[in-house]
């Protein structure tokens, strides 16, 4: 690089392409926390915007702060929101667990075939998200009602003489979450597993260890990070949802996504919903942390 | 011991390489490969004595991998059967196979430290902790890795996971250790020093080792026997010095080192010598074979660079082949130099010649006038 100018721009260019991505997230991530969690400490109001202001300049300096911590107080009074939290986590957690042990051995599949039919495996699990993602819950409800496709086919073959109730039931949630979550289990443990080297299970083979210890010892462990990722897109966004309970489920299966929006377009209470939403990202975010923080240490260890 | 009757007489394998009556440690016996009607291994026999350091030569795609891998256990023989130590142990699994094998990737765990790769193999067999970290510490000071057990592979350079791999496929005593391409992925100077030590380990322990390899100085270096592989056979086995120098064919002739062949047309056979012609009667070559020829046959004449001397006057002996020629190109390597020379009838002969003294005044230069000469029993004569 003889060129001073060109070296400038060349650093002006990567500064610009390091910034880009902060920018996008303090824009639409941090500023709307932001807002959210300052509404949070306010009183709800029936006003235009909804909510006492945090800052009343009217009063006196000492008095000028006007938040207090009565809506997370309510949290805790009020049992309906830890059963809504508790359900939620226990939702996403079963359904987590149910994406691994389905998408893992389709992912192991698809990353051993070889890379013609690789590449069609691969469309056909990305092929449902070329439909919208409501119109697929619908098709379910479809699906799954009293004289939908499954009991129609069921009372006619005889199997059952009157329908089983499916919508409207926790097994319908969990299957909604499941099949709509399974590609983002299968995509990550399928970029960690095509990376696999063979080599290591035939060298665990090799040294005594049998098919099923050779998982256990070798595949498994290796592919560890494709299942964190995997489990942390699939938990993450089931712990929220919304659409899928409100659809699929009845009337016990409220989650905190329901919760919610019920807080913030049924009662018009935003500050309380605000507050819901902050405690659901600390849910989400600190075992996060923890998880980065323990998983640096032990690269530091190593090191 | 008369060197001269040695070197006349084309020698002649002294070591079973295939007949099944004599009891060797391992057994391979008319041993195929099919894969989707392709035989990569086609209908191999073998015997290996107990603690010989064995190589398989090939160029790749030659079937020696696959062979490898079937004496692992990790590919299934089409037919045939192996026999390890008086067991046929063709249908055996790997894992419950006393063979171990250091892959060409070496392929070590990448998520357990050095100590946890080497005891892998022994936690396996339900020994108890206290032996296998007794093991694992013996074998760790063997490889000369004892400060990096705790280590995890990717914090170690080529050499040191070379070394782990062969300390982790050793610990379990195998019968037959299999080396893959064991120095291939070592620069240069390690590897010579690698050489070394895998020969005084093999020594050490007297495990019977089989490597795989396409680079024939490894196999030389490093082998007692050597086993030359074509399109899933076997084209000659013996000893290293019995492949240089007697090779059976031009394929053997040609994949080891540089060789020059001259396509001759026998003119005369008188018991074991043969005088043949090149292009005519420019050159007369006499060689030695057992093998029975007759006048107008194409034969190969072959001799290695090393063999043929260069000089600016005509050497007077009765018993060398002379050609003529200028010198085309010249190389020099310090130790040794080669030269290129082009023949009255156009054809590059390379030769090769140890600087012996330090001189900075070169013989033989560019563009220089030659005679070319070696002795009839350097010739090799080559049938196919």
């Amino acid at each position: 690089m003889a060129n001073p100018r060109q070296a400038l721009g060349d650093l002006l260019w990567r500064r610009i392409v390091i910034v880009l991505p902060y920018l996008w997230l303090v824009l639409f991530f941090l500023v709307p926390f932001a807002i959210v969690f300052k509404i949070s400490f306010s009183d709800p109001i029936v006003a235009q915007p909804p909510f006492t202001p945090l800052f009343d300049q009217s009063q006196n300096f000492l008095n000028w702060f006007q938040g207090s911590l009565n809506n997370y107080l309510f949290l805790l009074e009020d049992n309906l929101y830890w059963v809504s939290y508790l359900r939620s986590i226990k939702v996403a957690f079963i359904s987590t667990i149910f994406c691994l042990l389905l998408g893992y051995p389709m992912a192991y599949y698809i990353a051993q075939s070889p890379p013609t039919k690789r590449n069609v495996l691969l469309m056909l699990i990305i092929l449902p998200f070329w439909t919208s993602f409501l119109l697929r819950v619908y098709a379910w409800m479809g699906i799954l009602s009293t004289n939908g496709i499954i009991n129609s086919m069921f009372l006619w073959t005889g199997i059952i003489d009157e329908p089983i109730q499916m919508l409207y039931t926790n097994f319908a949630v969990y299957l909604g979450i499941v099949y709509t979550y399974l590609p983002f289990m299968i995509l990550p443990l399928y970029a960690n597993l095509e990376r696999l080297d063979l080599n290591l299970h035939d060298a665990a083979a090799d040294l005594g260890g049998k098919p099923l210890q050779v998982f256990r010892d070798i595949t498994l462990p290796v592919s560890l990070p494709g299942i964190i990722a995997g489990s942390l897109l699939v938990f993450i966004p089931a712990m929220g949802e919304f659409v899928i309970p409100a659809l699929l489920g009845g009337l016990d299966s409220l989650m905190i996504g329901r919760t919610l929006y019920d807080e913030f377009f049924v009662n018009r209470d935003w500050p309380l919903a605000s507050a819901v939403a902050t405690i659901l990202l600390l849910i989400l975010v600190l075992p996060m942390v923890f998880f980065q923080r323990t998983q640096a240490k032990s690269v530091e260890e190593n090191s | 011991m008369d060197a001269n009757n040695k070197m006349n007489k084309p020698h002649e394998p002294q070591v079973p390489d295939g007949s099944p009556n004599i009891q060797s440690f391992i057994q391979i016996q008319a041993l195929s490969k099919e894969f989707n009607g392709f035989k990569a291994i086609d209908q191999v026999n073998l015997n290996i004595h107990k603690g010989e350091l064995f190589a398989i030569l090939g160029g790749s795609g030659c079937g020696k991998s696959t062979l490898l891998r079937m004496l692992a256990g990790l590919e299934t023989p089409s037919s045939g059967k192996i026999i390890l130590d008086g067991e046929d142990i063709t249908d055996w699994p790997a894992y419950e196979r006393p063979i171990n094998m250091m892959f060409q990737s070496y392929a070590l765990f990448p998520h357990m430290t050095v100590e946890k790769n080497v005891a892998y193999g022994l936690q396996k067999e339900k020994i108890p902790q206290s032996e296998i970290d007794q093991r694992v510490k013996k074998m760790l000071d063997l490889v000369q890795l004892s400060d990096f057990g705790k280590r995890k592979p990717d914090r170690l350079s080529g050499g040191e996971k070379q070394r782990v791999a062969l300390a982790r496929a050793l610990i379990k005593n195998p019968k037959l250790l299999l080396l893959d391409e064991p120095l291939a992925a070592l620069d240069k100077k390690l590897r010579e020093q690698t050489q070394f030590e895998l020969i005084n380990l093999q020594e050490e322990l007297g495990v019977t080792f089989i490597v795989v390899t396409h680079d024939q100085e490894e196999a030389m270096t490093l082998a007692s026997r050597i086993a030359v592989m074509k399109a899933g056979k076997f084209v000659q086995i013996g000893s290293p010095t019995e492949i240089y120098e007697y090779p059976k064919n031009r394929f053997v002739a040609d994949f080891f080192g540089t060789i020059n062949i001259f396509d001759a047309i026998v003119i005369d056979q008188d018991d074991a010598q043969i005088t043949a012609t090149f292009d005519q009667s420019e050159l007369i070559l006499k060689a030695y074979t057992h093998n029975t020829t007759n006048i107008g046959d194409k034969v190969g004449i072959a001799v290695r660079p090393e063999k043929i001397s260069i000089s600016k006057d005509l050497p007077v002996d009765a018993n060398i082949t002379i050609s003529k020629g200028i010198v085309w190109d010249l190389a020099y390597y310090g130790n040794h130099s080669i030269y290129r020379v082009k023949t009255e009838s156009g054809r590059i002969v390379q030769v090769s010649t140890q600087n012996h003294k330090r001189s900075s005044e070169h013989l033989v230069e560019w563009n220089d006038e030659v005679y070319l000469s070696w002795e009839q029993n350097s010739s090799i004569v080559l049938l196919d």
